[in-house]
């Protein structure tokens, strides 16, 4: 499989001495969904910055789609469209003009830039406020131009760093709907994230970056497969006391009808509720204590690659 | 990127600043109007009828082009200053920095945009100042080269202030404090006869003489200095502030982290 994206010993050291990347090796490949995640300050975001060309690298190399940026920039950038953390669109400016404009920028013709940005505007539902001021948009509304921007000229590579951050549910919902379509369609995504939830229903590769350092790089399903614990939650139809035990699982009681028990890689829960229905206790429903992929990410921050047992 | 796409390019940050400076005329094309209205009021009837001739010329003759000029620099800088700064400022300058747009196309289309509303005002203050007096012009295709010259360097001049900038207070500096002084200084009101041979000779290095006098040459065929050397320093100029701003652009200096 070709690479949509190559990086090879990537590092930067900000003026301020600040070392955000100490030599990261990533591979995405062309068609991938994937996901780049990290804490705060992990060094996600200039990753982004070096690929799309915001942020200029110490050394090592970056490729996008065989192309070497060191040697064809703009080559490389005609295939990435970056959708940013933060609006960085003039306010002033009316929404179908800035992305008009985009398009300009990469060299389409204004009639396909018409064509484009009337395509696109429809399909992030913004048609109706093209001759609007992209100061009067609501943030949903300001997220979802943001993409339509760097759709516009059908680049091969999108790139969303946070897409999702500060958006309501339903629309998150619909946000993923649509990138599900636009990958579906052949684009290429990449996308950083702090919502694990979001990289393990979007995602099928991941890396983990931490103190300017992949510390994980693999499928979702692969690192899910790593989980040595998983905790779940479950309400139960009767009282239990508050020091109720299960042998062979660890529980805890956080209130007498709600239990948590910890259930370890190779115990099954056919086991768990077979001893639950013995002592009569009948559970009405149950769920993950936390999102199974947060749980990992936890541990492998906390523990390096020995603590991915969460 | 191949020809076609540059062009594109270019034509879009063009109409792009374009359409800026007309949305916002109140505040980028009137004020010069009013002003240089003043001045010519002031400066030419109520001053200048009491000067007497200058330069072989009335009072009014004399200063008119001179005050062209210093709309036309004021507002090709001041254009290329606050777009270009306002989409650092707010960051919608990455829209262009992740495209492919070139470089040198990107300073093309900031220059021509100022050199647009520095001919757009020049042509609002000429018209303007035929209220005032008749215009006589020497040699209109050395007059119009003067003004799109002075617009380009003075666009350039701009730019490099813009890149430098970190806040609002840092575009109205280099204007206040080194723009002004220099128009003023630099003979749009007086013939370089008036001063001493000191600052005759000190006057030389201010680079607006050499603008006012070719231009005034233009319109009038009198100039304080030769004007093949005033042409070859303009062009001097806009060659050292050319590749400057292109140096300031390809390193990423304040742009890119």
């Amino acid at each position: 499989m070709s690479l949509a994206l190559r990086i090879r010993q990537l590092s930067k050291t900000y003026s301020n001495g600040l070392s955000a990347l100490k030599g990261i090796d990533l591979d995405v490949e062309q068609g991938d969904f994937f996901a780049l995640l990290g804490p705060n300050g992990a060094g996600k975001s200039t990753t982004i910055g070096v690929v799309c060309s915001l942020v200029r690298k110490s050394g090592g190399t970056v490729e996008v789609f065989g192309t070497d940026i060191d040697l064809d920039f703009p080559g490389a950038k005609r295939h990435i469209g970056v959708v940013p953390q933060e609006f960085n669109f003039n306010n002033f400016e009316k929404v179908g003009d800035i992305l008009a404009t985009q398009a300009g920028y990469y060299g389409l013709p204004r009639a396909l830039a018409r064509e484009r940005t009337e395509k696109y505007l429809h399909r992030l539902e913004l048609w109706g406020k093209r001759d609007h001021a992209a100061r009067t948009l609501s943030g949903g509304m300001k997220r979802r131009l943001m993409i339509a921007r760097a759709l516009v000229h059908e680049p091969r590579l999108l790139i969303l760093d946070e897409p999702t951050a500060g958006v309501d549910i339903e629309l998150r919902r619909s946000m993923w709907s649509f990138l599900q379509e636009l990958n579906a369609a052949g684009t290429t995504i990449i996308l950083t994230t702090h919502y694990l939830e979001e990289a393990e229903r979007l995602c099928r590769n991941i890396a983990i970056i931490d103190d300017g350092r992949i510390i994980e790089n693999t499928g979702v399903k692969q690192l899910l497969r790593q989980m040595q614990v998983e905790t779940f939650v479950l309400d139960l139809g009767a009282d239990v006391a508050s020091d109720f035990a299960l042998e062979g699982y660890a529980t805890r009681v956080t209130d007498p009808r709600t239990l948590e028990v910890a259930v370890q890689k190779g115990q099954s829960l056919n086991g768990l509720f077979e001893l639950l229905t013995e002592r009569g206790l009948p559970v009405t429903s149950m769920r993950n204590k936390a999102n199974r992929l947060e749980e990992l990410f936890v541990g492998l921050l906390q523990h390096g690659k020995g603590g991915a047992a969460a | 990127m191949n020809g076609q796409e540059i062009l594109t390019a270019f034509l879009t940050i063009l109409i792009k600043e374009v359409r800026r400076f007309t949305r916002i005329w109140a505040q980028t094309l009137l004020p010069p109007a009013i002003t240089m209205v003043l001045y010519f009021v002031i400066f030419g009837r109520l001053i200048g009828s009491r000067i007497g001739p200058m330069g072989g010329f009335d009072y009014i003759q004399f200063v008119v082009p001179g005050l062209i000029m210093m709309a036309v620099i004021n507002n090709s800088y001041a254009n290329v200053v606050s777009s270009f700064f306002g989409a650092k400022f707010q960051h919608h300058i990455e829209e262009l920095l992740v495209s492919p747009t070139p470089n040198w196309v990107i300073l093309l289309g900031f220059t021509a945009g100022g050199v647009a509303r520095g001919l757009c005002v020049g042509l609002i203050v000429t018209v303007l100042s035929l209220f005032f007096t008749r215009l006589h012009v020497q040699d209109i295709g050395l007059t119009v080269l003067v003004v799109l010259l002075t617009s380009v360097l003075f666009s350039l001049a701009g730019f490099i202030n813009a890149v430098f900038a970190d806040n609002f207070d840092d575009i109205s500096i280099i204007p206040t404090f080194v723009l002004t002084p220099l128009t003023y200084l630099g003979g749009v009101f007086y013939s370089m006869d008036l001063l001493s041979p000191f600052w005759r000779a000190l006057a030389h290095l201010n680079p607006i003489l050499y603008m006012v006098n070719a231009f005034r040459y233009g319109l009038l065929g009198v100039s304080d200095i030769r004007v093949d050397f005033a042409l070859a320093m303009i062009v001097l100029f806009i060659v050292v502030a050319w590749f400057y701003s292109l140096y300031l652009l390809e390193s990423g200096k304040r742009l890119r982290q």
